[in-house]
């Protein structure tokens, strides 16, 4: 590992530490309540093809003698998956963090944390853990309008133990969303358009994460073939552990996996924050 | 037509202007069409996965989904060769008080907003999708006579047009909102409702409003039908044509009404 160029303050009492990035955050909640009307916007018409898909799975699922299953999903199971995942995409997806982060690269601003003792990475975080706090505030409305009308799809988990582990992997999934989304951004050190970047990460995470199907109709080796990459802990994992499809060894190994993706994606995202600093050339400072 | 030349002129000249600008950053013009491709290769997987599972989808077969998904691709990238990135632009050049200087311009302004910037790279990705109508009609055994092509032809622009004048009045709303990136934003997802088969959706309030209000479920399942010899009555692509006309009618009387909101933004 190259050793990060700047470290957030190790020497600073912790309560020190809470209070500024507490204000980085309350600062984020402030910034990003200007996006109110655009995330009700965006959260309203994600559930137009939310709704699309489900009808199509329904006209699927009709031509089917009743309670025919497709992989191991009855269509109440299969509408539910899809539900969980609209709702841990709320709280978990980036919204703006990829290109602001770009653009702070673009523009010269991350100089300023080259200055100051604030480390950007911890910074970002903060930021989009506060975009998230607003994001799933606002899409609550559409998405709990949506969610009453399919509401006997909606099943939690049995028992408690259940709850605690799916707030655990969707916690991870947060954390490993930012780091790729981070990573992704940072590559504006070494090309002039990133977008472009984001877009094919993006499109290798919406199949693999689970977003567009559940892994596990597809054919098995596929699907375990899969596993073993970061996408489906984004999505896939913490849905099937909050539905209880993922159970006993799978479940623990499921975790170990997640745990160690966001490890090597928090450690690839310091090492290209690190190269890229040798590369930057302060515009406009 | 002195003006059909003079327009067709000034239309040149702005193509001309966006190859070149588009050739200073070639790395990232092929990019671009990597991603396109991308995306479209999405759509086949999720419908190669779907159909693993079964043999039709409310009446269409395996071959006639990917035919539908092949017209909406190429319908889509046409659109986006000719308007998406000038109307994602409208919000910003009403921000920066930009538009004033279009608007003095001697020539229509809604058209120079429409056309000023050709993105060529999405021609290819167009092609792509001409690949997959044509593979797939083969796989389906249907020659589709010259006059299919010619109505084929017809409707997509029709779909071209339903696309244009709905997201020209999305785009519309930033004269109010100022920012409306998530506005186009939304616009993409009623893109991909288009390349569903109409049929799959129940008859109620959803398959009404995305046949008669928004018209998305026209837009490529007429043209795809149409190839597919499979369209039930010409009341079909005689829907999408009202629906074409009608939306380009209201667009204009919108953009007509919301220039007179227009409070420029600069000195």
């Amino acid at each position: 590992m190259t050793p990060v160029t700047h470290n957030p303050l190790p020497t600073t009492p912790s309560t020190h530490l809470w209070s500024k990035y507490g204000h980085v955050l309350s600062m984020g909640i402030q910034n990003t309540l200007v996006y109110r009307t655009n995330f009700l916007f965006r959260a309203a018409f994600g559930l137009v093809p939310l709704a699309a898909t489900l009808f199509l799975w329904e006209a699927i699922y009709a031509d089917k003698p009743a309670g025919a299953a497709i992989g191991a999903y009855t269509l109440a199971q299969m509408v539910s998956y899809y539900l969980l995942v609209t709702v841990v995409d709320s709280i978990t997806a980036v919204a703006e963090d990829d290109w602001q982060i770009a653009a702070d690269i673009k523009d010269g601003a991350v100089s300023q944390f080259l200055l100051k003792p604030l480390d950007f990475l911890a910074y970002r975080l903060c930021l989009y853990l506060s975009g998230r706090v607003i994001y799933t505030s606002v899409a609550l409305i559409p998405v709990a309008f949506f969610l009453f009308f399919q509401r006997e799809y909606l099943v939690g988990p049995a028992e408690s133990l259940g709850w605690v582990l799916a707030l655990l992997s969707v916690l991870m999934a947060g954390l490993l969303q930012f780091f790729i989304a981070y990573t992704v951004a940072l590559l504006s050190f070494w090309v002039l358009d990133v977008s472009t970047f984001i877009f094919i990460q993006f499109a290798f995470e919406f199949l693999a994460s689970g977003h567009l199907f559940p892994l596990d109709i597809l054919p098995d080796g596929l699907h375990r073939l899969l596993l073993w990459s970061p996408y489906p802990y984004l999505l896939y994992f913490p849905v099937g552990v909050y539905l209880g499809r993922i159970q006993g060894a799978e479940l623990w190994q499921g975790f170990a996996l997640q745990l160690a993706w966001v490890v090597v994606a928090f450690l690839i995202a310091r090492f290209v924050w690190s190269r890229g600093l040798r590369k930057y050339t302060a515009v406009g400072g | 037509m002195p003006s059909f030349s003079r327009y067709a002129g000034i239309y040149a000249a702005l193509i001309r202007y966006s190859l070149i600008h588009e050739m200073q950053f070639k790395v990232n013009f092929l990019l671009w069409i990597v991603v396109e491709a991308l995306w479209f290769g999405l759509q086949l997987a999720f419908m190669t996965v779907l159909y693993g599972h079964t043999d039709q989808i409310a009446g269409w077969s395996r071959w006639e989904v990917v035919l539908l998904v092949g017209c909406n691709q190429f319908i889509q990238q046409l659109f986006h060769t000719l308007f998406v990135t000038n109307l994602s632009n409208l919000s910003e050049l009403i921000r920066k008080g930009t538009l004033d200087l279009l608007l003095l311009q001697p020539v229509n302004t809604r058209f120079l907003i429409s056309v000023k910037k050709f993105e060529i790279g999405n021609i290819i990705n167009a092609l792509m999708g001409l690949v997959v109508i044509v593979y797939s009609l083969a796989q389906l055994g249907r020659v589709p006579t010259l006059a299919q092509w010619l109505g084929f032809a017809v409707v997509c622009l029709a779909g071209l047009s339903v696309h244009y004048s709905l997201m020209f009045l999305l785009a519309c709303i930033s004269f109010w909102t100022v920012r409306a990136q998530g506005i186009v934003w939304g616009y993409y997802n009623l893109f991909n409702i288009a390349r569903l088969p109409a049929e799959a959706f129940p008859r109620g309030a959803y398959r009404a409003v995305f046949t008669w209000v928004l018209p998305m479920l026209l837009v490529s399942n007429v043209p795809a039908k149409l190839l597919a010899q499979r369209l039930a009555s010409p009341w079909e692509w005689l829907a999408l044509l009202g629906m074409a006309v009608a939306c380009f009618v209201v667009s204009e009387l919108f953009w007509r009404f919301s220039l007179r909101h227009y409070t420029s933004a600069s000195a």
